[in-house]
């Protein structure tokens, strides 16, 4: 029962995973993008267009990346050279991503593809409890472990990492320090767009291996407060993740026992605490706990005078 | 040998201003060359441009002879130019040691943690500095920090290194223990260009000296052939200074006094530890202090902008830290902030507006529920005409003012009512020379009419010239009052840097 119920987690948390550490590059950046559920769709789409129109899997996952790149650069384009706002530039991007793919998408409804298997790892996946559930899954839900490290390495052991950091909290100290403020913000943008589009393929990949419109119902905007509650760091991203993909699983079960709630109540529990952990960790915010760039938000003009 | 550098002819305009026009200056191997001039001259601009943040309109930047174009700071650093900015360079919520770090070039992307650490900290011993290398920046004292930015231009191998007004959050002791730093740097060969309009340090260290005066370079003099007046003489022109005289008050009444006030900052640090202080009828109270040791805190708890966490806050005996008199006493309080821009006005309406924003619930400037534009734009007219308020068209929004005048919008707005006390923060900080004096004539004036003022400065000079007592503050803590006409500079700075106890005997 529990490993049933840890397995349904782990699924349900990993597209959330992907488009959270997205949306944490971005931000740590300096840039927030609100258009990380047009991404997941666009990378949902692209991804299960790429494995239908080849049958690889992997093309699949890349042509998803790639997509959700190029679409990121839109955002980048606006937000870093042109210093639009944000959050308008956001939001269009999410309705960008949930018109273009319904339109795209059209001829790709009802058709089929063969999804992501388990693979088990040898001895990790006989471990009791945690065995099955973290370690007899698909190849997607073990990269997005190494992810996590890797994202976590990036930020806190190279340089690379640092000035990225420093671009989120205080532009003007990278600028004078020579580090390209355009160029990385933009390349976090992209390239966080494009983990997002991962996210978004594991929904047309792996939880149902089909193209649904608008299939992401919601998971982007869950990520978007997740962030907040990770304080922008990537391994409490998986935290988070897990939380409401605990939930969902949850929900899921409850209905199959067939209980007395309705099930649009049940199904309303995650967005219920997405609003729950909001709150909670804006609080936490307030009180001084928080991680925030310093600078989220704010686009950078060198000839800007203070 | 070779000018290092060689700046020619550069103009500079930003939106409706022309910052830099015409300037040309050098700077040879192994000198100090200093930058001076008042503040609005050019001078941060100019450095701004010859690291790579400014593009110039005009004008041309050579080193050794060779024409160069910066695209960013990027290319002034591959070039050997590294600069200490006035407003510091660094990220508060990262440890000392990323902040250094990131300032290092030729650090690898995978870089060895241990092997950097080592070097950083070998160089913060040699300084005689402690400093905790894994400490956020925030923690530090703004003094460390100045540090910290030092250190950052010290690492890389710089051959011109661009100091903006470096002393200005130092101690008197520590600004010598930096001079000491660049006559070393000097030896070594490098090049410096110092910022700074403290006329001491300017004699003690430069060995050329070009002055700018509203974006021109007026001309550059040699080590012997300027003194202080004639540098002063320059740098001012022929622009009018208001003239004021300086009365001894001496009053006994007190009409302010704080008993034990602690405040604590959004990060749970106090900034007011156990803080007293009394404010006497008259007087003008001044209070010495590095920054960041509780001046701002001290001026938002008498304004009502913060509360206390615990202490009393007494006018004229009655206690009035918590309860409802505190209202009609901040509201009689005057208040010259810190930060002109952001909460001294609203930089977007017009003067007329910004002068009536303490006085609009009096009625005198309303017709039922709607203005009275008429009654609005007399006392604007009265306001500009006393003040001589430079306010370009009627209805011109604040922002478009010169930091001069939108303090003199502030001043008029603030002693409209006659108010028995002033808090004034930095009152004087951006301004020239003529403003600065405008702003010492008011407060002296207004002392002479039974108007006590508690003036937070950061320029000991302006404090000995002005107070009737200096109260000097370190970390939240008073140490003690001095009386300028009984005090040196070195005692001063010894008790701003917690060193030394105040001789509390003085009235």
């Amino acid at each position: 029962m529990v490993e049933i119920l840890l397995d349904a987690t782990v699924r349900a948390g990993t597209p959330i995973l992907f488009a959270t550490l997205g949306a944490i590059i971005n931000e740590r950046a300096g840039i927030i993008n609100l258009g990380i559920e047009g991404l997941m769709l666009i990378g949902a789409l692209g991804g299960f267009a790429g494995t239908y129109l080849t049958g690889s899997l992997l093309t699949g996952v890349m042509a998803a990346f790639l997509c959700a790149f190029v679409a990121g650069a839109i955002h980048g384009f606006i937000t870093v050279q042109l210093r639009g706002n944000q959050i308008v530039s956001g939001l269009a991007l999410t309705m960008f991503g949930i018109g273009m793919t319904a339109l795209f998408g059209k001829g790709m409804v009802g058709m089929t593809i063969e999804g992501f298997e388990r693979i088990a790892i040898p001895g990790l996946s006989l471990l009791p409890v945690i065995g099955k559930p973290f370690f007899n899954q698909d190849w997607l839900i073990y990269f997005s472990f190494a992810l996590v490290a890797l994202i976590w390495l990036f930020f806190y052991r190279t340089r690379w990492g640092l000035a990225v950091r420093t671009l989120g909290e205080n532009p003007a100290a990278a600028d004078t320090c020579g580090v390209p403020v355009n160029l990385y913000r933009f390349l976090a943008v992209t390239i966080g767009s494009g983990i997002v589009g991962i996210g978004g393929a594991y929904l047309s990949l792996a939880t149902t291996p089909m193209w649904i419109e608008n299939m992401s119902a919601g998971r982007g905007w869950i990520a978007v407060a997740l962030v907040i509650f990770a304080s922008w760091s990537s391994p409490r991203a998986l935290l988070g993740a897990y939380l409401f993909g605990g939930i969902t699983a949850m929900q899921l079960r409850f209905q199959a026992m067939g209980t007395s709630v309705s099930a649009h109540i049940l199904q309303m529990l995650p967005y219920f605490f997405t609003i729950v952990v909001l709150v909670v960790s804006t609080i936490r915010l307030q009180k001084g706990a928080s991680q925030q760039p310093e600078s989220l938000g704010l686009s950078y003009d060198r000839e800007d005078r203070k | 040998m070779p000018d290092l550098l060689q700046i020619e002819n550069i103009r500079k305009t930003f939106p409706g201003v022309v910052a830099l026009d015409d300037v040309s200056f050098s700077v040879s191997p192994g000198e100090i060359h200093t930058l001076l001039g008042e503040n609005g001259a050019g001078k941060s601009t100019l450095m701004n441009v010859l690291t790579g943040l400014y593009h110039p309109d005009r004008g041309s930047i050579s080193i050794d002879g060779e024409e160069v174009h910066f695209a960013s700071p990027r290319d002034s650093l591959a070039r050997g130019i590294g600069m200490v900015h006035q407003h510091f360079m660094l990220v508060p919520a990262h440890s000392v040691f990323e902040n250094i770090l990131l300032a290092l070039d030729n650090v690898p992307n995978f870089f060895n943690r241990k092997e950097y650490k080592q070097k950083i900290a070998a160089l913060i011993d040699e300084f005689g500095l402690d400093l905790d290398l894994d400490s956020p920046v925030w923690k530090l004292s703004i003094g460390a920090q100045q540090w910290i930015e030092l250190i950052k231009l010290l690492m890389r191998d710089c051959r011109l290194l661009i100091l903006d007004e470096p002393t200005a959050v130092l101690t008197p002791q520590e600004a010598d223990r930096l001079f000491t730093v660049l006559e070393r740097l000097k030896k070594q060969g490098k090049s410096i260009i110092f910022i700074s309009h403290k006329m001491r340090e300017v004699m003690k260290i430069s060995d050329r000296v070009t002055i700018l005066k509203k974006g021109h370079s007026i001309t550059t003099l040699q080590r012997g052939d300027y003194d202080e007046n004639r540098l002063a003489s320059l740098m001012i022109g022929n622009d009018k200074i208001p003239q004021w005289q300086k009365n001894l008050q001496m009053s006994d009444e007190i009409v302010l006094e704080i008993e034990k006030l602690s405040v604590r900052n959004d990060r749970g640090l106090s900034d007011l530890e156990s803080f007293d202080l009394q404010l006497k009828k008259g007087e003008i109270l001044g209070i010495a202090g590095v920054a960041g040791n509780g001046q701002k805190a001290l001026a938002e708890v008498l304004t009502g902008l913060k509360n206390a966490n615990s202490g009393k806050i007494l006018a004229k005996g009655e206690d009035i830290t918590n309860s409802d008199a505190k209202k009609s006493y901040i509201a009689g309080i005057a208040h010259i902030p810190e930060d002109r821009k952001s909460i001294g006005i609203a930089p977007d309406m017009s003067v007329d507006e910004n002068l009536i924003m303490k006085s609009f619930k009096s009625g005198a400037f309303s017709r039922w529920i709607f203005q009275d534009k008429g009654a609005i734009r007399r006392n604007a007219s009265e306001k500009i005409e006393q003040f001589a308020i430079k306010s370009g068209p009627d209805g011109t929004p604040v922002r478009y003012l010169s930091g001069g005048n939108i303090q003199k919008v502030i001043i008029a707005r603030e002693l409209s009512e006659a108010p028995a006390v002033l808090v004034a923060l930095y009152p004087t900080r951006g301004l020239d020379i003529g403003s600065a004096e405008y702003v010492h004539k008011v407060i002296a004036d207004g002392a002479d009419e039974g108007m006590s003022t508690i003036l937070i400065a950061e320029d000991l000079d302006e404090l000995l010239k002005l107070s009737d007592r200096i109260a000097v503050m370190f970390r939240g803590q008073l140490v003690g009052y001095v009386d300028p006409r009984n005090t040196t500079r070195e005692e001063i700075g010894l008790m701003m840097s917690g060193e030394k106890q105040g001789g509390a005997a003085c009235n």
